[in-house]
């Protein structure tokens, strides 16, 4: 489904990634973990195509698709969602509304009429009953004013409303207590199923109790210095990084 | 010949045509003799720094009305707030048209200037009012008061409410190669009374217009006046408009002024607070593009104590447009504990568009709260990365911020319909569709 192959990618001449290979296979989930500052946002942006970046060396396809000369937009067309680390604050646009437009954008793409009214509001109330969001959330302004995990929540609402082949969720379980950590993996798993698939970044092996990878990587200074099992990230947990930070490896 | 002169030249003919017995004739004339002596202003000029007359004042306008004309109302529906029942006080090339308005004198006085200027049952009001709180620190308003004859007469006696807004809406039929049009408007609100305004200026044709409109409006104790000004007008069409609000005691003005299109917009607009505990709001909305220029020349003078002002401009600006805000507060000695804000914001859209932003604060009481801030920036790159990454197309996406800057402007506007039409006029500017109302 989505295959990087030595992907260099610079912002004002700094080269952050450097030489990234990553492959999932529709069906998979993927966790990256890493220091602070490695280049996990920096991945996640240049997949979902943040211009910023420049891509200096390598290649992502999409589905055999080359994804390069694509815009942000038509890249979440082709169905890679990013749950953001830091969502943005939209002041004047609620959550439905803002919803709403995204949800009609996509049909749009697709050569599709808007939504109807009465079915965006089923969808909306089966998808947030799902995440236990309480209605009146849904009529404020995006995010703004939210707490750290309601902004998160309300991501993977957005998520789950829009149902999306790769969904690339970066560091969704910051902010979140516990309760609503299982709330919203809970939200995850029922999403899932063997076309789709999720790349997880998170500083907490806890997260991967609930959703359970199938590869752990590990990326530090730009690059993946190691994958494997689940079980790499109670080693993780355990020992930190500095064990395979590239001098020692 | 030059446009001062045409109009010098012009007076006596005005006067003839129309009343050269009035009441008012001898301040008309003294008014032409002010203008004369100040003339348009130029750029030498502090405050019109940045905004230059020069190709406003040279086409060669018909400087006053000749003959009547008749539009249908569904050519200018869509410029009306017609999805409410309002009063409405409509005008063709600076000429009453009756079968397009609506007027009344149930309890309220929703009727023109001209016949409160030529009735007795009038003439209290205007010996009081009229022309009384107009400054003259340039010829706008002397000329206008030389040449008034026509504009809305609004007078809200005490404890009335108006039962609907009421909408004042001025058109140019393009019927004269250039036309110069000068509306002369009166709104007394008497003691806690209440009244819904919304101001219109529109041409319908690209010949060019030139408005120089005043408009004096009184806020009597514990008064309200909640007033709209839409400005969407032709690339060959100008706006000088000259609005001076008083208000006394525990009265309430608010002013949102929508400026989304012309070829230049100058508002100077004076709040005068007489009365304590009053509140001044004024805020706008500024979306230009092309070449169009908006200018935003606003006074807040705190005479009084205990009072606020609440002063809150957003200006985008795209292409090769223009914007100047000037915004003075004025704190007299006497007036103590004032609360006056002032905000400023602006988004530049592209390299070669400019705003001009100068707060001037001057404040004589020991005792006050004032704060202005004043920002120029971009659209931002994390926000459009966002909303695209949502699947959003960029024009949409850069539309939705935009919205959203602009915002808290809108949400203290408080007839719903205002809100729906301003969106509407924002989505239609932006060639968007954003599938949904704000
Ligand atoms: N816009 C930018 N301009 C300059 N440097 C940037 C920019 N964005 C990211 N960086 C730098 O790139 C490096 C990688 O940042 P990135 O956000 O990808 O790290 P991360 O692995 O997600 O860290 P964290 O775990 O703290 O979220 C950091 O050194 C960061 O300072
Ligand atoms: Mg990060």
């Amino acid at each position: 489904m989505l295959r990087i192959k030595n992907l260099h990618a610079s912002i004002d001449n700094k080269e952050i990634l450097k030489g990234i290979n990553l492959e999932i296979n529709p069906g998979e989930v993927h966790a990256i973990m890493g220091p602070n500052g490695s280049g996990k946002s920096t991945l996640s942006s240049v997949i979902a195509g943040k211009e910023e970046f420049e891509m200096t060396r390598g290649e992502i396809k999409f589905e055999g698709e080359d994804l390069t000369e694509l815009d942000p937009e038509e890249r979440a067309h082709k169905g890679i969602f990013l749950s953001f680390q830091y969502p943005v604050e939209i002041p004047g646009v609620s959550v439905t509304n803002f919803i709403k437009a995204s949800i009609n954008a996509h049909r749009k793409s697709q050569g599709l009429e808007d939504m109807k009214a009465n079915e965006m509001l089923k969808l909306i109330r089966e998808k947030s009953e799902m995440l236990e969001i309480d209605r009146k959330f849904l009529s404020r302004s995006l995010n703004q004013g939210f707490s750290g995990g309601e902004k998160k929540r309300n991501e993977i609402f957005q998520m789950a409303m829009l149902n999306p082949k790769l969904a690339i969720l970066d560091e969704t379980d910051s902010g979140l207590d516990i309760d609503a950590l299982k709330v919203v993996a809970n939200g995850v798993n029922k999403l899932r199923n063997k076309d789709n698939a999720v790349l997880l970044i998170t500083h907490y092996q806890r997260l991967l109790d609930y959703i359970v990878p199938d590869v752990v990587h590990v990326m530090v200074d730009g690059k993946i210095v190691k994958s494997g099992p689940k079980e790499l990230a109670y080693e993780l947990e355990e020992k930190g990084y500095d064990w395979l930070k590239p001098e020692q490896v | 010949m030059e446009l001062k002169d045409k109009l010098i030249s012009s007076f006596l003919a005005f006067e003839e045509a129309f009343d050269l017995n009035s009441d008012i004739h001898e301040l008309r004339t003294r008014s032409l003799k002010e203008f004369e002596q100040l003339g348009f202003p130029s750029k030498k000029e502090e405050a019109w720094k940045y905004t230059s007359l020069n190709s406003v004042l040279k086409p060669d306008y018909s400087v006053f009305p000749k003959k009547e004309d008749t539009i249908e109302y569904r050519d200018i529906k869509k410029y009306l707030i017609h999805d409410i029942d309002t009063y409405n006080l409509v005008f063709i090339d600076g000429i009453y048209s009756s079968h397009l308005s609506q007027t009344t004198h149930d309890k309220i006085d929703v009727c023109l200037m001209s016949s409160a200027l030529s009735k007795s049952k009038y003439k209290p009001v205007i010996d009081n009012y009229f022309n009384k709180i107009v400054s003259k620190e340039n010829g706008f308003t002397p000329l206008n008061t030389a040449f008034s004859k026509e504009g809305a007469f609004i007078h809200i006696h005490k404890n009335q409410l108006a039962d609907k807004p009421i909408q004042i809406v001025n058109f140019a039929t393009g019927n004269e190669a250039a036309l110069m049009i000068q509306p002369r408007n009166l709104i007394v609100v008497d003691e806690n009374a209440h009244v819904q305004i919304i101001e219109r200026h529109q041409s319908l044709t690209n010949n060019p217009v030139l408005t120089n409109s005043v408009t004096e409006i009184y806020a009597a104790k514990r008064a309200i006046v909640d007033y709209y000004k839409i400005q969407n007008d032709r690339d060959t069409a100008s706006l000088i408009d000259n609005t001076f609000v008083e208000q006394q005691e525990q009265s309430n003005c608010s002013m949102h002024t929508f400026s989304f299109g012309g070829k230049l917009t100058r508002n100077n607009l004076n709040f005068y607070q007489r009365g304590e505990h009053s509140d001044s709001t004024l805020k706008g909305i500024t979306i230009i593009e092309d070449k169009q220029h908006v200018d935003h020349n606003t006074l807040v003078h705190h005479i009084s104590p205990n009072c606020e002002s609440h002063q809150d401009y957003k200006g985008i600006f795209a292409e090769n447009s223009t914007g100047v805000f000037n915004g003075k507060v004025l704190v007299d000695k006497e007036a103590q504990k004032i609360n006056a804000f002032q905000a400023n914001n602006n988004i530049l859209l592209d390299d070669k568009a400019t705003i001009n932003a100068k707060p001037q604060l001057e404040i004589f009481a020991d005792d006050v709260k004032c704060s202005h801030g004043c920002t120029i920036g971009q659209l931002d790159q994390d926000s459009l990365f966002y909303l695209r990454s949502r699947g959003i197309p960029l024009k949409e996406a850069k539309a939705l911020l935009m919205y959203a800057f602009a915002n808290n402007v809108l949400e203290s506007v408080k007839i719903p319909e205002i809100k729906k039409r301003i969106n509407h006029e924002i989505a239609q500017k932006l060639g968007v569709s954003l599938g949904f109302d704000l």
